[in-house]
């Protein structure tokens, strides 16, 4: 070891270092061009020059190429250093004029022009190419020539280099970026496609897959990096100071115990090179739909600009081609359930970030059968997306400009053919490469198109008893359905393992906490970008610029997603290096990222009420879309008020609090069956409450299903289950009247006509279903004859069914302004009625007048089988509804066809009316009772659309069955699950921690006045006395237990002596003052 | 709401985290588009503003207070 002294600091490294290397093992940096940690250094630039005193005296030296050695004072900043520093980067300059590295460099040193004569070379001649290539790489394909003012780095005889390998490290090297590789390779340099990106970026032969990688960890791909191709390079493990490059890693495998098995290897994406009429791979402005998708990504290839792959230009005209590998009879006849509502947020959000950009769907059936997508479908044909029902059947190229021409039958019947800027094939999912070898070895079943087989009654259980599956391997599906099957997969998985339930448990350990108290404020702000959510309108550098100016703000920044990993990461560094006691986020709602980011401060040894957010995504950019200077200026006042507050926050200390592990279940439907008995099995006492007299609800009505499935069979098994079921206390002829306490902690009435019960359970759900919407249009109810489909089925089932002609009419009193939703399961309903007519009498006509036929997932095949049996599908116009009218002893139907542009009469023994689903009339108490939300349609409203579908807003509360939505009868069963398996994330604890923002006696200011007693609704202010210097005391006490936060106190309390912690006048008022100050 | 005199009044919203900020979420996702002169202050509990709160926001130069919840 040597020991020297660098800028007055002592500094002891390894014999053989050199200064530069000693210089940045203590943290001072010495600027440099040539210097390489791979390759031998070299001295070519010079500006790593620094003074070096010894025995001798002081001397100016590169520092990159000087030996350390015992008793160096060395100066890296020196006045004489600086001088000698900016000359060499004069030189450079003078060279270089042109370059914008040297040009950089320059303008730090306070260099504007050079003194010498310029001359018009882009290559500093630092050598690094060539060093990196003979070093590295091997060829040494680049090498100086000529001498003097002639030298210069060429390939041999100047010519493109054969022995040149076009790995690109010379380009990847250069410190003035002016390699040009397709000079010096005589193979075209080829980058390695990413394949996150969907061919359309690059990536390096050491990469992280994408920013959300789990785990975020670097792969080396052994297929393009030069060391294993080569046996050269080894570069990255220079550069990793976490020393974690492993050449020879090799696979390993391990054995793992498990008592259940959840299968969720997703899907793939139809490959449309598999449809070649669609040019996908010839015609490059072709994309399939996941290349879209990353086109619109903030983070994609083109940085969220929507751009043409032939000319980088925008599009200004792009179509959308639906069903491309869906509904093809064979092998996939099956819908794929996600591509119509994808495409229709690609034409929103494409149209949002190109203005005037111009989209068009083509497209079978529209099919936004799911929560709140008819509304999506009217919005975006609102915002001017055009909608045409034609599949295209070929594309075809404008070979010059790469356009792209269309030909379809439009609105008139007519043929028309329209050229497009970009076409984006909307590709179905399909069963993901590899998953019948994973199914073959757990024994699974596959279905016909290669998915999981699974049952109507088990719709997360596989063939194999313990293996069960979730997600789009089970069925192509949506987000929320996908959400909804993992949780209810879990629950199966759950139950079977209940005895072992948190036997490997390891708790997440967090660093002690640092005590902030009576430090000042030092404030570390975090602006986000939100890809360009935030950063597409308002300037949100200018934002982290304006924090920084702010009073206690030591650190600000910008990031592109401020929630991601990494970022996760880089707040945590920032509160180490920079000591903060506050950290504020600039981004998006505290309602859903908060705990995260308080996660983060509290893994940095911050307590997490020393955390604040500024809304300046839902509350600016999203809402001032059109005015970015407003929202900027906005944006950077959102952020004032939370640095003022963040000044006055307490570090505060959480509660525990006991959990009651029985369960309450409203509804004793399927769906409430399903989930008592899910919950029971894994061991919690439920209470199911039903308020007729027997169970089993809608389903009672479902004789038949299209796979045939007997619905009746597996009702009556499932209420025998219930009955005898030991955890199960069943509550009939019975109402929940009222609902106290909240989630881990509820207290509940139920109630019979004559008795009444209280019981304590720690979460609930409600299952208390929807029903089948009486009609008032088409006669019915004035004629036997017109009948809902629920009532065809009883009818079919009663053997009391005889016509010749059936019609059914669609979509009655669905989709209108009044009830604006799809009803999900009348196609299929209506279907599966007219298999059984065909089944049944196949010389009964059936006609089915619909809008769209909405038969997603496997149910197309129904549809399909349907058309084969003659049943006939005539579609209507909303505009133009079906007209029905008495004809003797039956029904006439008049309907416009619009496919002949003609009007049909058709004589009808039954109309059957598809009259969609509607909610319960009690909804509305129910919503009351237990203060959860109602979405406009009057179904309960989940926590997020997307990603919690079960849960409701207020916790502890989850949904289940067609109280939620309209569903299917597997669909309400593994919602079911999904709630039992929610509910047990709160059943399975012991104990819970309730928030620190809860209220404070300030002794001093009270005087017991009892003002707040009264006012609070969780009764837990109790007023006290005690004896105070010979006097008597009065004050008040707060039980810690029951006060829930809400303040009431501190609006009621005259004199300030309440106050909640958290939410102090102070800490509000702060942000008046902050919002007021003249800016 | 501006008017033709240029008038923009600053405008200050305390709203409920659970029910009023929660909808002026929603109108984020939803991107109903309106003028940018409120600020919203969260609270957990619109009960907590005391009466003082609202007045000092008034008297230090608010044009209006939206307590929503």
């Amino acid at each position: 070891m040597v020991r020297l002294t660098i800028d007055g600091k002592q500094v002891e490294v390894e014999k053989g270092s050199t200064l530069l290397e000693a210089a940045e093992s203590a943290g001072i940096s010495i600027p440099t061009l040539c210097h390489h940690k791979s390759l031998t250094p070299y001295g070519a630039c010079r500006v790593c020059v620094v003074e070096v005193e010894d025995s001798r005296g002081t001397k100016i030296q590169a520092s990159c190429v000087y030996p350390a050695s015992d008793g160096l004072v060395v100066k890296t900043d020196s006045e004489r250093v600086r001088r000698c520093r900016k000359v060499m980067v004069e030189f450079l300059l003078a060279r270089c004029p042109d370059s914008p590295a040297i040009q950089r460099l320059a303008g730090k040193l306070g260099i504007e022009e050079p003194r010498f004569r310029k001359k018009n070379e882009d290559c500093i001649l630092c050598g690094l190419c060539v060093r990196v290539c003979q070093e590295r790489m091997g060829p040494g394909a680049v090498n100086f020539i000529l001498r003097g003012p002639d030298k210069k780095v060429a390939t041999a005889y100047d010519r493109s280099s054969i022995r040149c390998m076009a790995c690109g490290a010379c380009a990847q090297v250069c410190p003035v970026d002016c390699v040009d590789l397709s000079k010096i390779a005589a193979r075209p340099p080829r980058p390695i496609p990413s394949e996150f990106e969907m061919g359309m970026g690059s990536r390096k032969a050491i990469y992280i897959p994408y920013a959300q990688a789990v785990p975020r960890a670097a792969v080396i791909d052994p297929a393009t990096c030069m060391h294993f191709l080569k046996g050269t390079c080894k570069s990255c493990e220079n550069f990793c100071d976490a020393d974690a490059i492993q050449y020879d890693q090799q696979d390993s495998e391990e054995n793992i115990e498990v008592g259940a098995v959840i299968l969720a290897p997703g899907y793939d994406m139809f490959d449309p090179r598999q449809v070649q009429e669609y040019g996908y791979g010839r015609y490059p402005n072709v994309l399939s739909s996941i290349q879209f998708e990353r086109v619109l990504s903030a983070s994609g290839p083109t940085e969220g600009h929507i751009r043409r792959p032939s000319d980088h230009k925008a599009p200004k005209k792009i179509a959308f081609i639906q069903c491309i590998g869906s509904r093809e009879a064979g092998e996939r006849d099956y819908c794929s359930s996600v591509c119509c509502m994808y495409a229709t947020k690609h034409a929103i959000i494409g149209m949002e970030h190109e203005k005037g950009l111009k989209c068009t769907v083509f497209y079978i059936d529209m099919r936004a059968f799911g929560k709140g997508f008819d509304n999506y479908f009217e919005r975006a044909k609102e915002q001017g997306v055009r909608y045409i029902r034609c599949k295209p059947s070929a594309i075809r190229e404008d070979h010059q400009s790469h356009n792209l021409l269309l030909t379809y039958q439009d609105e008139s019947l007519e043929l028309a053919t329209e050229e497009f800027d970009m076409v984006v094939l909307s590709c179905g999912l399909t069963p993901c490469s590899g998953v019948a070898d994973l199914a073959g070895k757990f024994g699974v079943r596959l279905n016909e198109y290669g998915f999981c087989q699974t049952d109507t009654f088990s719709p997360v259980e596989t063939s194999t008893p313990g293996v069960y599956v979730c997600g789009p391997f089970a069925e192509p599906k949506d987000i929320p359905e996908t959400v909804m099957q993992s949780s209810g997969a879990a629950s199966k998985a759950m139950g079977l393992l209940a005895e072992a339930r948190g036997t490997l448990l390891t708790r997440k350990e967090y660093p002690p906490e640092k005590d902030v108290r009576g430090q000042e404020a030092r404030i570390g702000v975090f602006v986000c970008h939100c890809g360009k959510n935030i950063g597409g309108v308002a300037d949100v550098p200018s934002v982290a610029e304006y924090a920084r100016t702010l009073e206690n703000v030591v650190y600000a920044e910008d990031n592109l997603y401020t929630c991601s990993v990494d970022t996760q990461e880089r707040i945590k560094q920032m509160i180490r290096e920079h000591d903060l006691n506050r950290v504020v986020v600039s981004s998006c709602t505290p309602r859903t990222h908060e705990p995260l980011f308080r996660d983060t401060c509290r893994m940095a040894g911050l307590n997490e009420y020393l955390f604040e957010m500024a809304n300046i995504r839902d509350h600016n950019t999203w809402v001032h879309m059109n005015e970015p200077s407003m929202a900027t200026d906005k944006a950077k006042e959102l952020t004032r008020m939370a640095v003022a507050r963040a000044r006055l926050l307490e570090p505060l200390k959480r509660r525990k609090l006991p959990v009651c592990q029985d369960a309450l279940i409203i509804g004793g439907g399927l769906a409430g069956m399903t989930a008592a008995l899910e919950l029971g099995n894994q061991g919690f006492l439920v209470h199911l409450v039903e308020k007729e007299s027997e169970l089993g609800g809608n389903l009672r009505h479902i004789h038949y299903l299209f796979n045939g499935a007997d619905p009746q069979s597996h009702l009556q098994k499932t209420i025998e289950q219930v009955r005898q079921h030991p955890k199960i206390h069943l509550h009939l002829d019975s109402r929940v009247i009222k609902v106290d306490g909240f989630y881990g902690n509820f207290e509940s009435t139920i109630a019979t006509e004559s008795t009444e019960e209280t019981v304590l359970h720690g979460a609930i759900i409600v299952a208390t279903g929807a029903e089948e919407r009486r009609p008032t249009e088409y006669l019915y109810g004035e004629w036997d004859r017109v009948l809902t489909q629920t009532e065809l089925e009883e009818r079919i089932v009663a053997g009391a069914f005889a016509a010749r002609n059936v019609v059914m009419i669609q979509c009655v009193g669905s989709r209108e302004p009044e009830r604006p939703w799809c009803s999900r399961v009348c196609c299929s309903q209506a279907i599966k009625n007219a298999l059984k007519i065909k089944e049944l009498s196949p010389d009964t006509g059936v006609f089915v007048l619909y809008r769209d036929i909405r038969t997603y997932g496997f149910r197309e095949q129904y549809y399909t089988e349907a058309r084969r049996r003659g049943v006939r599908f005539i579609r209507y116009d909303p505009e133009r509804k079906p007209v029905v009218e008495k004809n003797g002893d039956r029904l006439r139907v008049q309907v416009h066809d619009p496919m002949l542009n003609q009007e049909l009469r058709l004589d009808a023994d039954i109309l059957a009316l598809s009259t969609g689903i509607v909610p319960r009339s009690d909804s509305d108490d129910i919503s009351k009772m237990l203060k959860i939300s109602l979405g406009q349609e009057n179904f309960f409203l989940e926590a997020h659309m997307k990603l919690r579908p079960i849960d409701c807003a207020t916790d502890g509360i989850f949904v289940a069955g067609l109280c939620h939505w309209p569903k299917a009868v597997d669909e309400s069963i593994i919602q079911a699950g999904g709630a039992a398996s929610r509910a047990a994330t709160i059943l399975a604890q012991k104990e819970m921690e309730l928030g620190g923002s809860i209220s404070e006696v300030i002794d001093a200011n009270c005087d017991g006045c009892a003002y707040c007693i009264d006012p609070c609704s969780f009764h837990s202010i109790t007023l006290i006395e005690y004896a105070l210097n010979g006097t008597v005391k009065k004050t008040v006490e707060v039980n810690e237990s029951l006060c829930k936060g809400c303040g009431t106190c501190q609006a009621t309390c005259p004199k300030g002596g309440i106050e909640i912690r958290h939410f102090r006048p102070r800490q509000i008022e702060t942000m008046v003052d902050a919002i007021l100050q003249p800016s | 709401m501006s008017e033709s005199n240029g008038f923009e009044p600053v405008i200050i919203g305390f709203c409920c985290n659970w029910c009023a900020y929660a909808g002026a979420d929603l109108a984020g996702t939803s991107r109903y588009q309106y003028p940018p002169n409120i600020r919203i202050i969260r609270v957990m509990c619109t009960g907590m503003i005391h009466p003082n709160i609202i007045i000092n926001t008034l008297t230090k130069g608010a044009d209006g207070v939206l307590v929503c919840g």
